[in-house]
């Protein structure tokens, strides 16, 4: 299970504490999940994460216990330097966790960035069950996903402004229903 | 009923063969436009506030008839943000979080949260801390079945499973308390081992708890498993093949009804599943019956698995409960008193928290409800970059589409009830 060449839009493969992540391209990700599926055995999806790194390696996000301006990563702290982590390629990831129910078990991430705006497709057509895992990654994180048959919010209420989830929503600001003023 | 003997170590039974998955499997039933045009359709709302949702689900449902011609789960009712609240916690502050995601499996969610850290950290945990975990998690996973057969059971009329499955609950809750000094929500897990060494006295009552609890699960039984109501409301009912719950992403009892033989306790074994023997039961009818029989059945392996672990851990007395890494895990506290390093890691550890390296990392274990998985990404610093749970009750929710084909309105509920969703993990 090496060799990923073969996978469309193959762009690199990570180890990290005995977990694979492959990384495709965003436009290949519909065929390559196929081919996952149907010549990988990989015949269940666990999870899909949204994650955005917006802010990473750079001072004032990850944020140190109760300062405003948050952690610098490139100051001292106790423990040392703080090695700052390496770049990320766009904002956004998204990250199919795959697994195979078969007699050899077997689990495999796929990765795929996106920037602000850029749209994925979806992979219901391979695996119903990303269903409601798209619409939580709408939801929450406001990745658009094509070709979803009912892509609306599905944890917070349809007229919420903004995604929650995301690094630069404010924290703290949202209005308060039924609130003393009105 | 078919059904496969519980597989044992040595043997295992093909598990699933095969990679087609039916497509489109929707997980929103429609009315048919055929079925609309007679006018006769009423549209209704079942839930949020209704007592046999298990919490605030909320089901739009249309009938025709008493016949359920569509049905959609809407959810997010008791969204709170958890794993947003993680981003702005420390790494072991955030503990107490996973817990109150799934009230009645608190247990195997603090420790699939501690799991991760743990397999990011690359710590070794101590085997008393092993062994006390997995027997605290069966216990956890009683827990969570009692709860379960007494709710459902309850919505399907029969009053009085309520009273003994709570009976026998009211007892585990107890042992949490002995253990933790809490009944729910115990925070006994840290990450590196527990928090706390076993109290003394455990022991014997965990013991006690363990002969009779397959007495109890034998009464269940006697009430409700040749009980004609029970049977007429539950065989052939909510039907779900096994290809329909691969594709669905179902796991836990839902898939082991359906006749899949999954259980990550065998198939990745964590902690310290791969030196017990237990067996995973099977069921191949695919209704709520065989979910039922599913649940009952692994009471008693869990029950099982909860005496391997006293035998093990009555042999522990006096080893370390948590591992020993300063950077980690909190010194002891008789050595605050007398060292200035412990005092100040104490306090490093407290109010700055531990380090986790950068890195991503997804941990699944096999909770009561199925496949429970925590993804965290750390960029090197004290708190999490990002934490998500795939809660199986969650999933579990995209089949009541395919499983009320055909249902009727009463049938709903038993249906609902089988999926033994808690809406606290379905919304986090």
């Amino acid at each position: 299970m090496s060799d990923w060449d073969a996978l469309p839009g193959f762009v690199e493969e990570r180890t990290q504490v005995g977990e694979t992540t492959v990384v495709v391209e965003p436009a290949e990700l519909l065929s390559a999940a196929a081919t996952l599926r149907d010549e990988h055995g990989f015949n269940f999806l666990s999870d899909i994460t949204a994650v955005d790194y917006l802010g990473w390696a750079g001072a004032g996000v990850s944020g140190y216990l109760g300062t405003a301006s948050g952690r610098d990563l490139n100051t001292p702290m106790t423990q040392g330097y703080q090695a700052v982590p390496a770049g990320k390629p766009k904002r956004f990831a998204m990250n199919y966790h795959l697994l195979s129910i078969s007699e050899r078990t077997r689990r495999l991430r796929v990765q795929v960035w996106l920037d602000e705006g850029e749209r994925i497709q979806s992979v219901i057509p391979v695996w119903p069950t990303a269903d409601f895992h798209e619409r939580e990654a709408f939801d929450l994180m406001g990745i658009a996903i094509d070709e979803h048959p009912n892509l609306k919010r599905i944890l917070l209420d349809d007229d919420w402004d903004g995604h929650p989830l995301r690094k630069d929503y404010p924290l703290g600001g949202e209005p308060v229903r039924f609130s003393g003023e009105e | 009923m078919t059904t496969t003997a519980p597989r044992t170590l040595t043997s295992r039974h093909p598990i699933y063969t095969g990679t087609r998955i039916p497509s489109p499997t929707p997980t929103v039933l429609a009315t048919t436009p055929e079925m609309m045009a007679t006018g006769d359709v009423l549209t209704i709302n079942f839930g949020p506030n209704h007592p046999s949702t298990h919490g605030v689900l909320r089901l739009v449902v249309d009938l025709y008839g008493e016949d359920v011609t569509g049905v959609e789960a809407v959810v997010g009712y008791l969204h709170t943000g958890f794993e947003k609240n993680m981003e702005h916690k420390t790494w072991w502050k955030g503990i107490t979080y996973p817990e109150r995601i799934d009230y009645v499996s608190f247990q195997n969610n603090e420790y699939v949260f501690v799991g991760a850290v743990e397999k990011l950290l690359e710590l070794e945990i101590p085997p008393k801390a092993t062994w006390m975990r997995t027997l605290l998690n069966e216990l956890n996973r009683i827990h969570s079945h009692l709860v379960w057969i007494g709710t459902s059971a309850l919505e399907l009329g029969a009053i009085s499973m309520f009273w003994y499955a709570f009976r026998e609950r009211e007892q585990i809750l107890d042992l949490f308390e002995l253990v933790a000094g809490y009944r729910m929500h115990t925070r006994y897990f840290q990450v590196g081992g527990l928090a706390e060494d076993i109290p003394r006295g455990f022991y014997p009552e965990c013991r006690k708890f363990c002969d009779w609890m397959p007495r109890a699960v034998d009464d269940y039984e006697t009430l409700l498993s040749r009980n004609k109501i029970w049977l007429e409301r539950t065989e052939g009912i909510g039907l779900l093949s096994a290809e329909d719950a691969i594709a669905l992403g179902q796991s836990g009892p839902v898939l082991r009804g359906s006749g899949v033989d999954w259980d990550l306790r065998k198939s990745e074994p964590y902690l310290a599943y791969g030196m017990v023997d237990f067996g995973v039961p099977v069921y191949q009818a695919g209704d709520v019956y065989a979910r039922y029989r599913v649940h009952m059945d692994e009471m008693r392996q869990s029950v099982r698995i909860v005496e391997q672990c006293l035998d093990r851990l009555e042999q522990m007395d006096g080893e370390p409960w948590i591992a020993d890494d300063r950077k980690v895990v909190l010194p002891p506290r008789h050595e605050l008193h007398t060292s200035m390093e412990s005092l100040i890691h104490h306090f490093k550890i407290v109010t700055e928290g531990f380090r986790v390296p950068e890195g991503e990392v997804y941990y699944a274990i096999e909770s009561p409800r199925g496949e429970l998985g925590c993804y965290i990404c750390s960029d090197g610093g004290p708190r999490p970059w990002r934490v998500k749970f795939r809660a199986p009750s969650f999933v579990a929710l995209e089949a009541t589409a395919t499983l009320m084909k055909d249902a009727l309105i009463a049938d709903m509920i038993a249906i609902v009830g089988s999926l033994d969703t808690v809406m606290g993990e379905v919304d986090r």
